[in-house]
């Protein structure tokens, strides 16, 4: 009898709740450090990233409408499928360099955080709203409303743990996202999406794309339709670049410098607020 | 319509002999009135009457790294180590101060700008003073505001307020900085510098430390010293969208924050089920609240299809009876245009309103011949794509479209780049909430419209801005949470 031959992996986009491969046709070549297993990466185009702010736009307004409880459970959901796939993320993390104890390290934190957002999804409104004590006869209340559409570059060194500490906040808020995974790290960032489509997320809510941040940040913080740019990393040129295409619609600016994910200061109700607008409504009392 | 009999209104001015006015103005920098270092000065004028009230010291480069060095010295030395309690104290000093001295303050707001003497003295100058108290018991208590995090001041704050509403955004940028621990610079706007000016003199009275808050007078050129000095740890903008872009750009890679409130073109949508004289009412203040000069103006008017006639009818009928003149008459609904710049802009928006095919009435009232007028306008037959529908105008003029369902209205609400405001007019409350959740704009009006509060957060969406004033949320925007 002959040896089996392994059946690889194809590593796509996740786009509005599908896998598709990138419209370009181009890709990237990916090796891990001894070369023992190479695959094709898809280099992501901005028509790419175009039509995954096509999906992200369509589906902010029923994601964000949902009851808080709803977004809650899909969230804890994600967290479950991820607990429910080790042994896959394990073969990604250690493949991509990490040690095992590494790599269940990261695994079981990425787990936790999704977990901590999904009990944060229906209390943070509580803690940030507040009925306001205005001299005049009127009701008066301010409560967080999702900003919309969140275009991210996600940690380069943190793969997945970096990838689900940006995405747990934004979507626990009710925004959509289109984020950019790691570069260098870019398999288990995929496979991300694979949970994320069995864990009853809408498709387009959490949008993954992959290729070259030298490539694709201009695209990401200058598209008009991008409410608010999560950049993450030290280059000063991509951060100033992000910043100046930021003033073309006015989006909100989040940057996050290299840091240990694993540390629990990173993880905060005040992250869900950056992606989330204040509302005040008035109305007279009388009879 | 029949026109309605009603009796004139005898002239009820208000007095002008117990302000202190002086003919020059100079900087305030470090806790003292200086002139600026290349000796120029601009004069700034009634424009109600064209006539010059004083002259004011215009500051250059080399005033703008003065006045940051002085803010940066007293943060350093004197109100970052102060105990916030003692920091409140003066805060709400100043607070009583303008109370006292309220009469003369809406005056001058009035002489300097333009508005009316009735908005000036009761809204600017009591919610000025307003801003400064509610801000001050917030000096020591701010570990409450921000639960799990500490509150740390950012440094030297510089700001850049607008004309509409020059006391009460001085108030409302300088006490919510201060509060927090911030030192400041401030930027009046060119063509009313005057109650930031005399605002200062209560500074000085009021003994807060040199240098904490520095007053400095000039144009865009200032402004853009200020924004681009490197030694400036926050600016908070209020004013166009063009020029907040222009700041974003600018800070980009500088770490520096920023706040901005920038424009409008709120929808003021009236369901067929309002109460319609309300709502008329509120259409009214909504648009000719202080001239139109207000980034949250209801410039855009949604009326339901059903009552569309009746509420047009009724809106003109009371257009009608508006006393357009002399800001300083207690009996004048609007005052005069806040400068000729600004008269022109209107006027070619009208003219363009007109070349796309809009239909327009305005009022009959008599405009004085000297300064600068502008009769209370409304538009009809307008579509979607009007510029006059689509851009902030910043004057007396309304643009009045029709609709027939929630979902079209709500559409047509967020079809803009801004996202400031809102009105909705309806008796029925699960419409309220539906119509208030869907647009999408910071501040909503639910059968009322233009009302402030300084614990009330203030601030835009989309292309409106970035960041709130006033409440808790307005803290945020001067504090970095660690």
């Amino acid at each position: 009898m002959s040896e089996r031959i392994n059946i690889q992996k194809t590593y796509k986009l996740y786009i509005g709740g599908k896998f598709p491969r990138t419209e370009s046709g181009r890709y990237i070549k990916w090796a891990d450090k001894k070369n023992s297993t190479v695959v094709n990466i898809c280099r992501g185009s901005r028509k790419d990233f175009r039509n995954a702010m096509v999906s992200a736009r369509g589906a902010v307004s029923g994601w964000s409408s949902r009851t808080a409880y709803n977004r809650a459970q899909i969230l804890y959901r994600v967290g479950e499928m991820l607990e429910g796939r080790r042994d896959q993320f394990m073969a990604e993390l250690t493949l991509q360099g990490l040690s095992k104890k590494q790599a269940e390290k990261e695994i079981n934190q990425s787990i936790d955080r999704l977990i901590y957002y999904a009990g944060w999804a229906d209390k943070f409104q509580q803690i940030f709203s507040r009925v306001n004590p205005v001299s005049l006869p009127y009701f008066n209340f301010t409560s967080t409303e999702a900003t919309g559409v969140v275009a991210a570059i996600a940690p380069d060194d943190s793969s997945l743990l970096g990838l689900v500490s940006i995405i747990a906040p934004v979507i626990a808020g009710g925004n959509s996202i289109v984020i950019m995974a790691s570069e260098s790290f870019p398999l288990c960032s995929i496979s991300f999406g694979e949970v994320l489509y069995t864990s009853d997320v809408p498709g387009g809510v959490i949008n993954i794309l992959t290729g070259y941040r030298s490539e694709l940040i201009d695209h990401f913080s200058s598209h008009m339709d991008v409410n608010a740019i999560i950049y993450c990393g030290d280059n000063e040129d991509d951060k100033k670049l992000v910043e100046m295409n930021a003033a073309l619609n006015v989006k909100h600016v989040i940057q996050f410098p290299v840091q240990d994910w694993a540390k629990d200061q990173h993880q905060s109700p005040y992250h869900i607020l950056k992606c989330q607008e204040t509302k005040t409504t008035w109305h007279p009392i009388g009879v | 319509m029949k026109k309605v009999k009603t009796w004139e209104y005898s002239p009820a001015p208000e007095s002008t002999d117990h302000i202190q006015l002086k003919d020059k103005y100079d900087l305030f920098i470090n806790g003292e009135f200086v002139p600026s270092s290349d000796g120029k000065y601009f004069d700034t004028i009634n424009p109600s009457n064209e006539k010059k009230i004083a002259e004011v010291a215009q500051a250059g480069k080399a005033d703008v790294e003065k006045a940051v060095a002085s803010a940066r010295k007293a943060y350093d030395k004197t109100w970052s180590k102060m105990p916030a309690k003692e920091r409140g104290k003066y805060i709400f000093r100043i607070a009583r101060l303008l109370q006292e001295r309220a009469r003369e303050f809406s005056v001058i707001e009035t002489l300097d700008g333009g508005k009316p003497i009735r908005e000036s003295r009761d809204v600017d100058v009591p919610l000025a003073a307003a801003h400064f108290f509610y801000h001050a018991g917030w000096a020591d208590k701010l570990e409450y505001a921000f639960p799990g995090r500490t509150a740390k001041p950012l440094g030297v704050v510089g700001q850049i307020i607008p004309w509409n509403f020059p006391l009460l955004m001085a108030a409302w940028k300088l006490a919510p900085a201060l509060a927090t621990g911030n030192t400041v610079v401030l930027k009046p706007a060119e063509t009313t510098p005057l109650t930031a000016m005399k605002l200062a003199e209560i500074i000085q009275e009021a003994d807060l430390p040199p240098g904490v808050v520095n007053i400095i007078n000039g144009a865009g050129e200032t402004g853009r010293h200020l924004v681009n000095h490197g030694d400036i740890n926050k600016i908070a903008f209020t004013g166009s969208t063009d020029v907040g872009k222009y700041i974003m750009e600018s800070v980009a890679g500088s770490g520096k924050k920023y706040t901005l409130e920038l424009g409008g073109k709120a929808a003021n949508i009236i369901f067929e089920d309002a109460a319609i004289d309300q709502a008329v009412e509120g259409i009214i203040n909504a648009i000719f609240f202080n001239q139109g000069h207000v980034c949250c103006a209801g410039s855009r008017l949604y009326v339901q299809e059903g009552v569309a006639e009746e509420v047009i009818a009724k809106l003109q009928k009371r257009m009608d009876t508006l006393i357009v003149g002399d800001p300083l008459d207690k009996n004048t609904d609007i005052g005069a245009i806040n400068s000729k710049m600004q008269l022109d802009k209107i006027k070619e928006y009208v003219k363009l309103g007109k070349n796309e095919g809009g239909t327009l009435y305005q009022t009959s009232c008599s405009l004085p011949k000297k300064g600068y007028w502008f009769a209370p306008t409304i538009f009809t037959d307008v579509s979607q794509s009007n510029r006059i529908v689509q851009e902030e105008i910043f004057g007396p003029v309304l643009a009045i479209q029709t609709f027939r369902t929630v979902d079209e209205v709500i559409a047509k609400a967020n079809n803009s780049p801004y996202g400031l405001s809102g009105g909705v007019w309806t008796d029925k409350g699960s419409k309220i909430y539906k119509v208030s959740q869907d647009i999408r704009a910071g501040v909503i009006w639910a059968n009322t419209f233009n009302k402030f509060d300084p614990a009330s957060p203030f601030g835009g969406y989309k292309e409106s801005g970035v960041g709130s004033e006033g409440g808790i949320e307005g803290l945020s925007g001067y504090v970095n949470l660690v």
